[in-house]
């Protein structure tokens, strides 16, 4: 069969409907249905994301003046500490994986569930564990984590906060991430559809692929190195306190073995998203399906040996920091080449603009000013002016914010209609995006100027001289949270009052439409039979 | 996409015999912490321990058995990790 060619019409009832073993919430939480867990994962991190946005926008109101505003220092501390740790642990890195890996993977691969469907479900549920343990850190014990999403040593032991229960949870947290690499690789090796080589695969589940072997590889490193602080703290063991005849350092090297690849973790599946919406809406082949494919495990095997990038300024070896800048230049290549790879896409194409195709330009723009500042810091002589500083800041919330989070709404409003069977209000949407994106480049735009001039991060006061700059950018946070209270309100109205929406409503060209929408429990009534490449519009 | 199954029973006899090898080996590694080997140190534990990972991945895991699509895997796997030990030392060594 061509993909997308028929729609199967099944008369199975549709996964929402379904009612199995178990009844109200259960039917919910004890579901081993991919797309059900799929949307577990977007509500709770719907919930998570919404309570950490509004802590970003509580520490830019702090910083609206200079001095205390309505925070003092040490709740400003424990404030970015939460933000970081919820938003990075518990939203970017599991996220498009989680949500749209989870719901999409095997209707794109046409497959009826993953490889370990009950894995999967203990995957969530340890998620959840370990969610609740973290945020269990902020109302027991000595009081808020102060340190930062980093837990970097010696401060981490060292600090009276109520470290041991952020740092396990966040421990905890790695084995839902590495079930779910272990489970999708699986999927993906043994449950393609007959005739789906892998040449003939969608492009987001080759994302899923590459980042479903870092989750597997890095997460380990992350998972003993958090175990080395709880025993550092609780047996005074001495890896990296310096008073035990511990090296610092070696805490920074181990952290971020496993917390750079984890920004490829969070970008990888972002470009995946892209490269299955531009071709949609430019109802055109993409440009350079193998060169986007090999980019994407360029992009993951070099991910692996740049961590020292995060240390320019730690005191690391000349010889090491010469190979770790080198290193981090060449991860540009294969993300330029994704790039161009869009933009040719898109030349001659007959655009339908929608929605979602709109995310993906903004994704574009936001993430070439992520990618391209990352390059500044990169550079070594420039990274020790701007090392700590708002500039650091804002680069990398135009690359995780601006590239995984545009790519997460872009997703959303691109699968919406297939995930509940309604479309939302497409005016509203747009208009919902245009304010988001107005917000948030007044956001972070001014803290790359901030940095320049010399602005610490992390602090709740600053001097007198950054004052304009920061009222500016404080006004883009509140600005970027109306624009997510508009995109937010219309998706949940739209999930019960929205028009039904049609199978294919975007004339899409992956197996996920040629099933009905919302799909049937067991997605495909028959397998399908693959017989060409995806994204077929000649 | 890959359908064939293949089983390989592995006899009784040889699991004893791996079992043995890594005991004596957990034997020696405790043993040779009472001798002074310098700088060695570390590189002999090491190399005890990677004896016994080789076998247990072999015998116990398969690895011997399987087809070399896995055995190669495996292999990036162990390149990979001892890539970024090396790097790591390019701090280490040269500080």
């Amino acid at each position: 069969m061509h993909m997308s060619d028929t729609v199967i019409q099944n008369h199975e009832p549709n996964y929402l409907e379904y009612q199995g073993r178990y009844k109200g919430i259960f039917a919910w939480i004890f579901s081993t249905d991919h797309k059900r867990i799929g949307l577990l994962y977007l509500y709770s991190m719907l919930v998570l994301f919404s309570a950490a946005a509004i802590l970003g926008l509580l520490m830019k109101i702090e910083l609206i003046a200079p001095g205390k505003t309505i925070m003092d220092a040490q709740t400003y501390n424990s404030f970015f500490t939460l933000h970081g740790i919820t938003m990075i642990f518990l939203i970017v890195v599991p996220g498009l994986p989680a949500v749209f890996g989870n719901f999409f993977l095997p209707l794109m691969i046409g497959a009826k569930d993953v490889a370990f469907p009950k894995l999967n479900l203990l995957s969530w549920w340890i998620y959840i564990a370990g969610a609740a343990i973290v945020l269990s850190s902020q109302f027991f014990g000595d009081g808020p984590p102060d340190t930062g999403w980093t837990f970097y040593a010696p401060y981490s032991f060292r600090t009276g906060t109520n470290m041991l229960p952020a740092v396990t949870g966040a421990f905890i947290l790695g084995f839902s991430s590495i079930a779910t690499g272990i489970n999708f690789i699986v999927t993906m090796h043994r449950m393609r559809a007959p005739g789906m080589t892998w040449m003939k695969m969608p492009l987001f589940p080759w994302a899923l692929y590459g980042t479903s072997w870092i989750q597997v590889l890095a997460t380990p490193i992350v998972g003993i190195t958090l175990l080395m602080i709880v025993l550092e703290r609780t047996l005074q063991i001495g890896f990296f306190d310096p008073a035990l005849g511990g090296d610092p350092i070696l805490y920074q090297h181990l952290f971020w073995i496993y917390s750079h690849p984890a920004v490829y973790i969070m970008i990888l599946p972002a470009m995946g998203v892209i490269s299955e919406i531009i071709p949609t809406f430019a109802r055109k082949t993409i440009f350079g399906y193998k060169a986007i494919v090999v980019s994407t495990l360029a992009i993951a095997f070099v991910g692996y040996f740049v961590w020292g990038h995060h240390m320019f300024t730690s005191g690391m070896s000349g010889t090491a920091l010469y190979t770790f800048s080198i290193l981090t230049f060449l991860v540009a290549i294969p993300s330029a080449i994704k790039i161009f790879n869009w933009v040719a896409t898109l030349h001659k194409a007959s655009i339908d603009i929608q929605t979602p195709f709109l995310w993906a330009l903004c994704f574009l723009f936001v993430f070439m000013i992520g990618g391209l500042s990352g390059m500044v810091l990169g550079a070594l002589s420039a990274n020790v002016h701007l090392h700590d500083t708002a500039f650091v800041v804002a680069h990398f919330h135009f690359i995780v914010f601006g590239g995984t989070g545009y790519a997460f709404f872009g997703a959303l409003h691109y699968w919406y209609p297939k995930m509940f069977g309604r479309m939302y209000d497409k005016g509203w949407a747009n208009i919902g995006l245009a304010v988001f994106f107005t917000g948030f480049n007044t956001l972070y735009l001014p803290m790359f100027y901030l940095g320049m001039i010399g602005m610490p991060r992390r602090y709740y006061d600053y001097v007198e001289e950054f004052h304009g700059p920061n009222i500016v950018s404080s006004f883009g946070a509140m600005l970027m949270i109306s624009g997510l209270v508009i995109i937010i309100t219309n998706l949940v109205r739209s999930a019960r009052k929205g028009e039904i929406a049609e199978a294919d409503p975007w004339k899409g060209k992956t197996l996920e439409w040629t099933v009905a929408s919302p799909p049937p429990l067991e997605n495909f009534a028959e397998i399908p039979v693959v017989t060409k490449r995806p994204y077929d519009y000649e | 996409m890959e359908k064939e199954q293949h089983t390989h029973i592995v006899k009784y006899k040889t699991y004893v015999f791996v079992l043995i090898a890594l005991l004596l080996m957990t034997f020696t590694s405790v043993a040779i912490t009472s001798l002074n080997l310098g700088p060695y140190t570390v590189s002999a534990a090491l190399l005890l321990a990677g004896s016994k990972s080789l076998l247990v991945l072999l015998i116990f895991m398969h690895l011997k058995f399987d087809k070399k699509f896995y055995s190669i895997m495996v292999g990036g796997v162990f390149l990979l990790f001892a890539s970024v030990i090396f790097i790591t030392f390019l701090d280490y060594l040269y500080r």
